[in-house]
């Protein structure tokens, strides 16, 4: 039992402390000088290097990663929405997984929203995969894409009430749903 | 009496009537070669593609909302579920995102047999591809070959954890249990008798020329267009562009597997059958080589609290029949913390975002499925094509609705 203790510890530890890779870091020094209002704050942990972007810098910021040669993040994974619960505020996670077909690396934009204002710039004219990626974050959590040419649900049919993923959305949702 | 006389309802009038206007029509949901439930809204301009419009959510079963109320362990079954023709990648996927936020160690003979059952998954996956795009496109013999090949691996695979289409072989840690006896041979046979069927598979398509007429020059998409609407996978390296997550962010040790990622230049559905006729073979190099690699040894890792102990220890240990208690009956946690792991999947990049909060269950589970983006570019590529070649592009494509919709 013990053995696990120690263990869990060192990984708390372990992930806290993470060096990054030399050439990550320098990167990630160079995107907080030229564009420290574009960066709230660097997450290091697991292996994996989160930047969270306040919303209004999010289309510039990734214009500029996928164009400037250094980062070129050329291909945009995913998006995923989070709910971090009804009662956090920020209440909503924006997720962007970016990689580079050329340069291998990768990176997590986030962007965090409130309830009352639940809108961000959509980035589908820095990549068109953005797309269907925001169709559902909008479908599963009610996040606004602001500029996005066609937002409507995705999964879900379009008369369906309500958010599906949201933690306040009860599992077995609130009535039956009839396609009549 | 002359024909003229005869009063005839205006509708049943014969006349020549151009069909000068667009028309539109509705491919799917149950159209057998949408592989699926997957609605298209298709205009017409007579027989070309003006405008497509994929319709899908037909199959959605909330699987990511499921997530978050199933604990850590239950959740590989959920995953089992989506990608049914590449489940053992599902599986390999999710676990390995929480293994990650656990910081496990797997053990050496976990990872080979992780990697050998990966490849045998990846080729079944692209046994389902290549017999039903074969048959969409008018080749039925190419059907039974390649589901008689698929059916060797799933009985491998049912041999080794009991299921056939969803077999939750991967658990946190490690494996559900290792290798039964006589697996080696078995596996070993397949592998040796497998290129003759890959060679029977070339007889039979590569250098047919109404195979080659469909898919030469049909469903082009360019390199930098693939990238931009986040194609990967076989659609990919169709393309011209050498992506592997395998190659470039490797994973349970594929760095140390000898095996080329196979690309081609023509950007249409020719190419990307070529890629995965090629990667056939690949697979299959790199499962020979982990089956040379078996050495015996745990198949689990060592963590007591995360893994459940053998059936023996725990009849005769203490220890070990509260551990098993504790896990079943209240799972485990998870170190709070976000992961997205990607893996290569049978069809492109498959990732896995876990989110946890430091409790028994995950509070986000986000699956990024390869089929869900390449299926966002189908309009690129059907538009301007012919109504038939859409059945071409699709296949080409190798999606799976319960991956898209999940």
């Amino acid at each position: 039992m013990s053995k696990d203790i120690e263990r869990e510890q060192a990984i708390a530890e372990a992930a806290a402390s993470e060096p990054l890779q030399d050439q990550a870091t320098q990167l990630i020094n160079a995107l907080q000088s030229t564009h420290a209002e574009a960066v709230s704050d660097v997450i290091q942990a697991f292996g994996e290097i989160t930047v969270v972007v306040p919303r209004e810098r999010i289309v510039e910021l990734c214009e500029y990663l996928k164009t400037t040669p250094e980062f070129a993040f050329n291909l945009l994974a995913d998006i995923c929405g989070v709910d971090r619960g009804p009662e956090e505020d920020p209440r909503f996670e924006v997720n962007y997984h970016l990689f580079s077909t050329t340069k291998f690396h990768r990176l997590r934009l986030k962007v965090v929203v409130s309830e009352e204002d639940a809108s961000v710039p959509t980035v589908t004219n820095v990549w068109r995969t953005a797309n269907w990626h925001e169709r559902e974050t909008f479908d599963m959590f009610g996040v606004r894409f602001d500029g996005h040419p066609d937002l409507r649900r995705i999964l879900l049919p379009d008369d369906w009430q309500g958010h599906a993923l949201r933690k306040d959305f009860p599992l077995r949702g609130y009535e039956p749903y009839s396609l009549s | 009496m002359s024909a003229s006389s005869v009063n005839i309802p205006a509708q049943f009038e014969v006349v020549d009537q151009p069909l000068d206007t667009q028309m539109t029509i509705s491919m799917g949901p149950q159209h057998p070669s949408t592989h699926g439930v997957l609605r298209l809204e298709l205009v017409l301009d007579g027989e070309m593609v003006v405008k497509c419009t994929p319709d899908i959510g037909y199959l959605h079963t909330g699987m990511e909302k499921l997530f978050e109320y199933k604990k850590y362990q239950q959740g590989i079954v959920i995953t089992d579920r989506m990608d049914y023709l590449n489940p053992l990648g599902n599986n390999l996927c999710y676990v390995m995102a929480v293994e990650k936020l656990l910081g496990l160690e797997i053990p050496e003979r976990a990872q080979v047999i992780r990697v050998l059952m990966c490849e045998l998954q990846r080729i079944a996956s692209h046994m389902v591809w290549l017999g039903t795009h074969a048959l969409d496109i008018g080749a039925m013999t190419v059907f039974f070959y390649a589901f008689r090949e698929r059916e060797k691996i799933l009985n491998l695979i049912e041999a080794a954890s009991g299921g056939r289409l969803t077999p939750s072989y991967f658990r946190i840690g490690g494996l559900m249990m290792d290798l039964p006896a006589g697996f080696e041979r078995r596996a070993q046979q397949f592998i040796d008798k497998f290129p003759k069927a890959v060679d029977e598979f070339e007889t039979l398509l590569s250098g047919n020329t109404i195979f080659q007429t469909r898919t030469q020059g049909v469903g082009i998409i360019t390199a930098d267009d693939a990238i931009d609407m986040g194609v990967t996978g076989p659609c990919l390296r169709g393309s011209g562009v050498a992506v592997d997550v395998r190659r470039t962010n490797p994973y349970t040790g594929y760095e140390t597997y000898d095996f080329e990622v196979p690309v081609e230049q023509s950007c249409d559905v020719w190419g990307r059958y070529l890629v995965r006729m090629r990667e056939l073979r690949e697979s299959l190099k790199i499962a020979r080589q982990a089956l040379g690699r078996l050495k015996p040894g745990p198949v689990k890792a060592d963590a007591p609290k995360v893994v459940l102990p053998d059936r023996e220890a725990m009849k005769t240990h203490m220890d070990a029949l509260i551990h098993h208690f504790l896990i079943v009956a209240e799972g485990f946690n998870v170190p709070a913390g976000e992961i997205y792991h990607p893996i290569e999947g049978s069809k492109g990049e498959l990732g896995c975002y876990v989110r946890s909060d430091g409790g028994p269950k995950p509070s986000r589970v986000h699956f990024r499925g390869p089929s869900f983006v390449n299926l966002s570019a189908l309009p690129h590529m059907a538009e301007g094509e012919m109504v038939a070649d859409v059945v071409a592009i699709i296949g080409s494509l190798d999606i799976v609705l319960g991956e898209i919709d999940r």
